[in-house]
């Protein structure tokens, strides 16, 4: 009890079920978030076997990835037909699926439904010093509460449905500490984005990433959301910050969080749950929130990043030679020249949602910059989708979606939407999209599609100018 | 899972190098919601050639594929052990195998047998008339016609197929450990178990 340990370690050590001698542990898993693309095959396995699922108690479901985020219901509240037969498919099963194994579900039209990684935190599923899994990589935002949380392959999913448990060797930990103050108009997604353009996106492969420092400290829940969320674009499966007073406020009366003298009782638990003094970490990165300004990525790779005010790199800026010819396979891929500057670049389509941006904040930080304003007449499509029903709720309350429907926006339905090809959301083709998701592979946004990665208030004045704008300047401008 | 302890009957003789995961399922059957039924989707290409083997009446319903090196190499895609099991394969006989298909195949009650390529070419040539016997127990590969050939096996995989225990079913094979853990924190933190709204 005298060796100083991690965060990392303390949640890990009280999850071992079992130890083998080849150092591989039997994990417990405290939470497991289900969705429609890739349970399906994981609950067959379960039906061709006979087998249960250990504690569907302990397990919620909630389709997200293909779901249309137009109307689901019409005028008579029937159900509107999707039109996509395989990703019809895939919901249905899960519909299906989740009741038979007696699984808490959020269908479609309810107004708990919304993205996997929204509705965990949103309804306090989500808690510190759990474990939580899912069948998807950006499981790691909920590392911002304090649980260890990661993603899942469906052989894995059906490991949990069925004993609760996954095997598990330990990461190894890498602690990035910033501190100091971010500056006016930069936000998590910029703080995130100016990590991964540090340690690249295998920087924190094999490693569990702790967000320390006062940068990290001083964000809200949603912005910690935001940070974690993206420690897989790091490399890392995982992400954590530690629990604290904001967390509790987080989390004190959502529907599923403990109550009474079990709230009591968990709060001072969770307070236990820090990296001690002294504790060694196998990698550090240290950098001041002085140093980070509002990015954009201008790549095919999140780390890809270079400040608002810079300009597209040169393939032989970058040392390694397999950078270098990923670098210009990216700018033709993307269109853009050497020397550009980022300002300069023009964008069709802007997206504000998915598992990175698409909570009440998010929504509030983009709203302040459009209340008022037009978007341009070149823009084609902006789409707002809120990350669950519970967030367009609360948004339309505040008056939120009235702004963006008049500065030109459409207003959506929960879902993962424009993040990914696989609704009917997308970017066309050579069109290019300031974005508040997190992954600008190559036909991410749908095939041919270009896509910046930007904070919700750099894709609100993108869309206000046209093209990649310095939100700085465009609030200042009226200030 | 089926346990697995013997194999026989007809073999498929495939015999070529080089069979990648693309080949064994390709990509557009990707989007199934389903492990099973894939095996309609098995060699889709090789299938397009009329001579092919997978169609030839005489060996429909083989239970064991015989191919050359570096089978199942590619995409990790867990849908060709898939695809195999589903068209009725049990055992694949090659001189090698790609280590995620191997992985892949074990997940799903598939036997990887690794002989050299002159066993592999004899098994050919019988496999075209007759049946082959298939025994992991005593880890050997015999024909009608006195062929005797052994094969190594790592002895967890060995076990595990004896018994017929996938992953999901080893982990319940020892659950006496889990439900003490489950008990453990039952009392200690309570407020693990969510409120139901």
């Amino acid at each position: 009890m005298t060796q100083p340990t991690t965060l990392y370690q303390k949640i890990w050590d009280a999850h071992v079920v079992e130890r083998r001698d080849d150092g591989t542990c039997l994990i417990y898993i405290d939470r497991h978030l289900i969705h429609e693309v890739t349970s399906p095959q994981a609950f067959e396995g379960l039906r061709i076997a006979g087998r249960k699922v250990r504690r569907p108690d302990l397990t919620l479901a909630v389709p997200d990835h293909n779901l249309p985020t137009t109307a689901r219901r019409d005028a008579a509240g029937n159900r509107i037909p999707i039109a996509d037969p395989e990703g019809a498919g895939q919901l249905a099963a899960l519909e299906r699926n989740a009741p038979e194994f007696g699984i808490r579900y959020f269908g479609d039209a309810d107004p708990e439904q919304g993205i996997v990684h929204v509705v965990g935190p949103e309804q306090g599923f989500t808690l510190p010093g759990t474990t939580l899994v899912c069948g998807d990589s950006h499981t790691a935002a909920h590392g911002a509460l304090g649980a260890l949380a990661f993603g899942i392959g469906t052989s894995e999913v059906e490991h949990v449905l069925a004993t609760q448990t996954l095997l598990l060797k330990q990461s190894k930990t890498m602690e990035v500490r910033v501190d100091g103050e971010l500056g006016p108009g930069v936000t998590a997604k910029d703080l995130i984005l100016e990590v991964i353009r540090r340690i690249g996106t295998a920087g924190g492969t094999g490693h569990v990433i702790e967000y320390r420092g006062s940068a990290f400290r001083d964000l809200s829940i949603e912005g910690r959301l935001t940070v974690s969320n993206m420690s897989i674009e790091g490399g890392a499966r995982a992400g954590l910050f530690a629990p604290d007073e904001k967390t509790f406020a987080y989390l004190k009366g959502r529907p599923m969080a403990p109550q009474g003298a079990a709230w009591d009782a968990a709060v001072a638990y969770w307070k236990t749950l820090v990296t001690d003094e002294g504790a060694v970490f196998d990698t550090s990165v240290v950098f001041d929130a002085s140093e980070v300004v509002p990015n954009v990525t201008w790549g095919t790779s999140p780390e890809d990043v270079v400040p608002i005010t810079g300009v597209v790199p040169a393939p032989e800026s970058f040392a390694d030679p397999s950078k270098q010819a990923a670098a210009k396979a990216a700018l033709d891929y993307m269109g853009l020249t050497v020397g550009q500057r980022m300002e300069d670049v023009p964008v069709e389509h802007i997206f504000i949602g998915s598992c990175t941006n698409s909570r009440i904040e998010d929504l509030r930080a983009a709203a302040a910059v459009l209340k008022g304003r037009k978007i341009a007449g070149t823009i084609r499509q902006a789409l707002v989708v809120p990350g669950s029903g519970l967030v367009k709720r609360q948004a339309e309350a505040e008056g939120l979606d009235r702004i963006f429907t008049e500065s030109g926006f459409e207003w959506r339905e929960p879902g993962c939407s424009m993040c990914l090809g696989m609704n009917p959301d997308r970017v066309p083709a050579g069109e290019r999209c300031a974005s508040t998701s997190n992954r600008n592979f190559m036909g991410r946004q749908g095939p041919g599609a270009r896509t910046h990665l930007v904070s919700p208030a750099m894709a609100a004045a993108a869309a206000i100018t046209g093209h990649l704008t310095d939100v700085r300047e465009l609030v200042g401008e009226t200030a | 899972m089926e346990p697995l302890k013997t194999v026989e009957g007809r073999a498929y003789p495939l015999g070529t190098k080089n069979v990648d995961t693309d080949m064994v399922i390709a990509a557009k059957w990707l989007k199934t919601i389903s492990r099973v039924g894939l095996g309609k989707g098995a060699f889709e290409a090789l299938r397009a050639d009329p001579d092919n083997v997978f169609d030839d009446p005489t060996y429909a319903g083989s239970p064991i594929l015989i191919a050359g090196d570096n089978f199942g190499c590619g995409s990790s895609r867990e849908h060709a052990a898939w695809a195999l099991i589903d068209m009725g394969v049990r055992v694949v006989i090659a001189p090698s195998f790609s280590d995620i298909f191997a992985s892949n195949a074990f997940k799903n009650g598939i036997l990887t047998v690794a002989v050299p390529q002159e066993a592999v070419d004899r098994l050919m040539e019988v496999a075209k008339t007759d049946p082959i016997h298939v025994d992991l127990e005593a880890q050997s590969v015999t024909t009608p016609f006195q062929d005797r050939f052994s094969f190594e096996i790592d002895p967890f995989r060995k076990s595990c197929l004896l018994g017929g225990l996938d992953e999901v079913g080893l982990t319940l094979g020892n659950t006496s450990g889990i439900e003490q853990y489950e008990q453990k924190r039952a009392a200690d933190q309570p407020w693990l178990v969510p409120a139901v709204a």
